[in-house]
């Protein structure tokens, strides 16, 4: 069986939607869509769509994905990437815009077993270009990066030194600076707030933004979707 | 997304429903207006709710006023702050609103910078415990006099600063049908008792305020763009109002009284607005919303056309008020080809002799026929909805509720191994413009009585679970439905000591009224429990739904004889004034009842459970659920 697999962003006020909404904006989105869905079987039937690796609640971000479960004469003849990603991205709600779509098969990975690291870019404030290099340099000469993470109720800790690929200062502000950082995601999602909050607890996180969600093979880091993509205009929403 | 767009010649309008926005969200009265009133050129619309208590507290803490939700505008920029009340105990919320948009409470202490504020909603049919606090009431149908309002607010607007003098716009105001001012009116009590209220001396008003009707619904196939929230919220799912008012005549129900006549879409008109909203929203779920939705001429026809229209896929119908008599095998088939959604049937009283007194005229065959049809159909779970508390019920009649519902488990164990039948339970609101408007409501005390009655004999029952509302609750709700001006200082003094959200059971607090009405020297009794006199002056005898006083009074005495009154739908006319007074009729396309049921005249509803399973709170208190059914 194969799958539609979206790529596309959740930036402005919609950040504030949980992840449990989204996925009702989806739903609706299908239909609006005209998107011919397959349906779970049961008492109540719902939409099969999956998801990747959730994001926060409160995060923005312009590469999250979903699966979408079709039966295979979707696929046929007459199947136009563009004009079905046009069709979704109409439907969609102001934030949210779909950037490119691709096709899987449900043999493949799932998407979150598929994704290795992300890229996130942060919004830090509470400190000077200089003192953050400090922060970053120390952390990166360290051998270990202990974190408390809670998990099933149990308080693990756990070394993260080395999900932490890479941290590259991209712009300067007033009272801080924007970072441009890779993550890794296995065995669990390292969260960039976590870590800034672990390496130095003065440092404040104004706005963080997922910029990439990637496999890693060797060297190379490859996009979930392999189509190209058509990038769609940031949207102005109020904040 | 279409953001309202500001110009100083508009009347700009925020309308506030003061609960939560998930509560708020759906309602379609709100929804109406806002289209409405953006489609004016002379006005604008924006909408607002009440902020939950863990923000608010942060709003106060940052200096941060109520503003809209569409483009984040400070509610004291608006020129009229427009309320939708329709449940008593949110009248705190009103104040709440006011507080933290920074308007003064109280209608004398505003200036002409200040906005003008208004309330809608069935709760202005007794207006007066929250008269001071409001500028304008508006009773009736919205549809027409927004439009109105606004010409005379832009109008007023245009004019230089010197010129504008608030009281004037409010004597213009009350110039218009429908249209109430309380600072127009003067109350004179004496011993405790209201012995009159009207017109100021040399205010030139009306001494009987009439509400609005519109004729033809189909002018008004509103809302064309139901608002789609991003979040969860009750009855989240397309809402299409089939029709309005309802002559079934039960006699504790307050919607039913003053929404008179009955006003039917047409179908066509239904259809196509199912279709297009569907494709618009993407909602996979419609409700036909009306008070009783199988008393519409041809109901099955509306319900296949619907159901089997061209989507790739399922859509689930939901009819949130349908009589136990139609709801037959078929209609149960029909209604679960996508999910099966919750049923709820309302027989409100236990026996025969008490529903005659109340008139709802369905009988226990009625019932049983129609949970014979939905356990045969699939269902497992039955829900039933009653009242306690009503005029002339005797234990016998609250036992009967207990014996109704074991005979629908034994239908129910035909079918399955585990039937489960849920049995709701609040307590009897008299409401102004009711045939009940008389009735000394049940005391706490009583009301609980009742309560323990039902549990006891309850407990015995496999598969039976029994919910109550918090009869504490009911007094309340009982003190403002009938009250007067003299309540103004008791909701202050009730929001002073943070009653907000006195709906919510998490929030209730009966002490906070309690003291509020001891410092004021008020006696509950005197408000919720003692009965009304024929000539007694009433505090909304000068507001008028249509419906003759001399109507209802007869049609109390009948209740009092256990004497029913058929549909005046398909009956000849009873004179009560709603039809007759206003020179419009009934908009039917049938002019006889539908079949089936022992009359041909019974009602219950069933309605989806969502929203039931969504606002749950303890086991024991569903406020929200209950003022929704009690109004």
């Amino acid at each position: 069986m194969r799958c539609l697999r979206i790529r596309y962003t959740k930036r402005g006020k919609i950040r504030f939607i949980g992840h449990r909404d989204v996925a009702r904006i989806w739903e609706r989105t299908l239909r609006k869509a005209n998107i011919p869905v397959l349906y779970s079987q049961g008492f109540s039937p719902h939409p099969r769509i999956s998801f990747g690796l959730a994001l926060p609640t409160g995060f923005e971000s312009e590469a999250e994905y979903v699966d979408i479960y079709l039966g295979e004469e979707f696929f046929m003849n007459d199947f136009d990437s563009k004009s079905i990603q046009q069709d979704i991205d109409r439907a969609l709600p102001v934030g949210m815009d779909a950037l490119g779509i691709g096709i899987v098969s449900t043999s493949e990975d799932s998407l979150q077993e598929a994704v290795d690291a992300c890229i996130w870019e942060v919004r830090v404030s509470g400190v000077s270009i200089e003192e953050f290099k400090k922060i970053r340099d120390e952390m990166f000469s360290s051998d270990s990066l202990n974190i408390e993470r809670e998990r099933k109720g149990k308080l693990l800790v756990e070394d993260v030194r080395g999900q932490v690929h890479s941290m590259d200062i991209t712009e300067e502000h007033g009272d801080g600076v924007t970072i441009l950082t890779e993550l890794g995601t296995k065995p669990r999602v390292l969260r960039p707030t976590d870590l800034l909050k672990r390496i130095n607890s003065e440092l404040r996180t104004v706005r963080v933004l997922r910029k990439e969600q990637l496999t890693l093979q060797g060297n190379q880091r490859i996009e979930p979707l392999s189509i190209e993509l058509h990038p769609a205009a940031p949207t102005e929403v109020l904040a | 997304m279409i953001l309202p767009e500001h110009s100083p010649e508009k009347a700009s309008w925020l309308l506030i429903y003061p609960d939560t926005y998930e509560i708020g969200l759906p309602n379609q009265g709100l929804q109406i207006l806002y289209e409405i009133l953006n489609e004016r050129s002379d006005s604008v619309a924006e909408r607002s709710y009440a902020p939950w208590v863990d923000m608010s507290r942060e709003m106060r803490k940052r200096k941060i006023p109520l503003f809209s939700v569409d483009t984040h505008r400070v509610a004291a920029e608006f020129d009229i702050l427009a309320f939708n009340l329709s449940a008593e105990l949110v009248y705190t919320n009103l104040l709440e609103c006011l507080d933290l948009s920074d308007v003064p409470f109280y209608s004398k202490d505003r200036n002409t910078q200040d906005p003008i504020v208004i309330a809608g909603g069935h709760c202005t049919y007794n207006p007066e415990p929250f008269a001071d606090f409001i500028d304008v009431a508006v009773l009736g149908d919205g549809e027409e006099v927004v439009g109105e309002i606004s010409e005379i607010v832009s109008n007023w607007k245009s004019k230089s600063e010197n010129e504008m003098d608030r009281s004037g716009l409010l004597e213009e105001l009350a110039g218009l049908p429908g249209v109430y001012v309380p600072s127009l009116y003067e109350t004179t009590f004496s011993d405790g008792r209201l012995i009159s209220i009207s017109p100021k001396l040399g205010k030139n008003t009306n001494d009987l305020i009439e509400k609005r009707t519109i004729s033809d619904l189909a002018a008004w196939p509103y809302p064309k763009n139901q608002l789609v929230p991003l979040t969860e919220v009750v009855h989240d799912r397309l809402n299409v109002e089939i029709f309005r008012g309802c002559t079934r005549g039960c006699r504790f129900c307050q919607a039913g009284m003053i929404t008179r006549p009955v006003r039917e879409r047409p179908r066509e008109q239904i259809v196509s607005m199912v279709e297009k909203g569907l494709k618009r929203t993407g909602y996979d779920e419609v409700s036909l919303t009306s008070l009783s939705s199988a008393d519409f001429s041809g109901i099955e026809n509306v319900i296949s056309e619907v159901m089997t229209q061209d989507s790739c896929s399922p859509v689930s119908l939901s009819l949130p008020s349908l009589r136990v008599d139609a709801f037959t095998v078929d209609t149960a088939s029909q209604m679960q080809q996508a999910r099966r959604t919750g049923l709820t049937f309302a027989p409100e009283a236990g026996t025969w002799r008490l529903r005659q007194v109340i008139n709802k005229l369905i009988s226990d065959d009625d019932l049983f026929a129609a949970v014979e049809s939905a356990y045969s159909q699939g269902w497992r779970r039955v829900k039933l909805y009653f009242l306690i508390g009503l005029p002339t019920e005797t234990d016998q009649d609250t036992l009967g509720i207990v014996d109704l519902s074991e005979k629908t488990l034994e239908i129910g164990r035909k079918y399955h191994k585990n039937p489960s039948v849920t049995v709701s339970v609040g307590g009897f609101v008299p409401k102004p413009g009711t045939p009940f408007q008389w009735f000394g409501q049940n005391t706490e005390k009583e009301l609980l009585r009742k309560i323990y009655l039902l549990r006891d004999a309850a407990k015995k029952i496999r598969g039976l679970k029994l919910k109550w509302h918090d009869s504490r609750a009911t007094v309340v709700e009982g003190i403002l439905s009938r009250g007067d001006r003299r309540l103004a200082p008791v909701l202050e003094k009730v929001w002073k000591e943070g009653g907000v959200f006195q709906e919510w059971s998490e929030h209730f607090n009966i002490d906070l009224w309690r003291n509020a009405m001891e410092e004021e020297g008020l006696s509950i009794e005197d408000f919720a429990y003692r009965h009304r006199e024929e000539d007694e002056v009433l505090p909304w005898d000068h507001l008028s739904a249509g419906l003759h006083k001399d109507f209802l009074w007869q049609d109390w005495r009948d209740a009092l004889n256990n004497q029913g009154l058929e549909d005046c739908r398909w009956t000849p006319c009873y004179d009560c004034g709603a039809c007759t007074g206003y020179g419009i009729e009934h908009v039917v396309a049938s002019a006889v009842p539908p079949a089936g049921g022992s009359q041909g005249t019974g009602i219950a509803s069933i309605q989806d459970n969502g929203i039931m399973v969504s606002i749950s709170k303890s086991e024991t208190t569903e406020s929200l659920e209950f003022l929704g059914v009690n109004e």
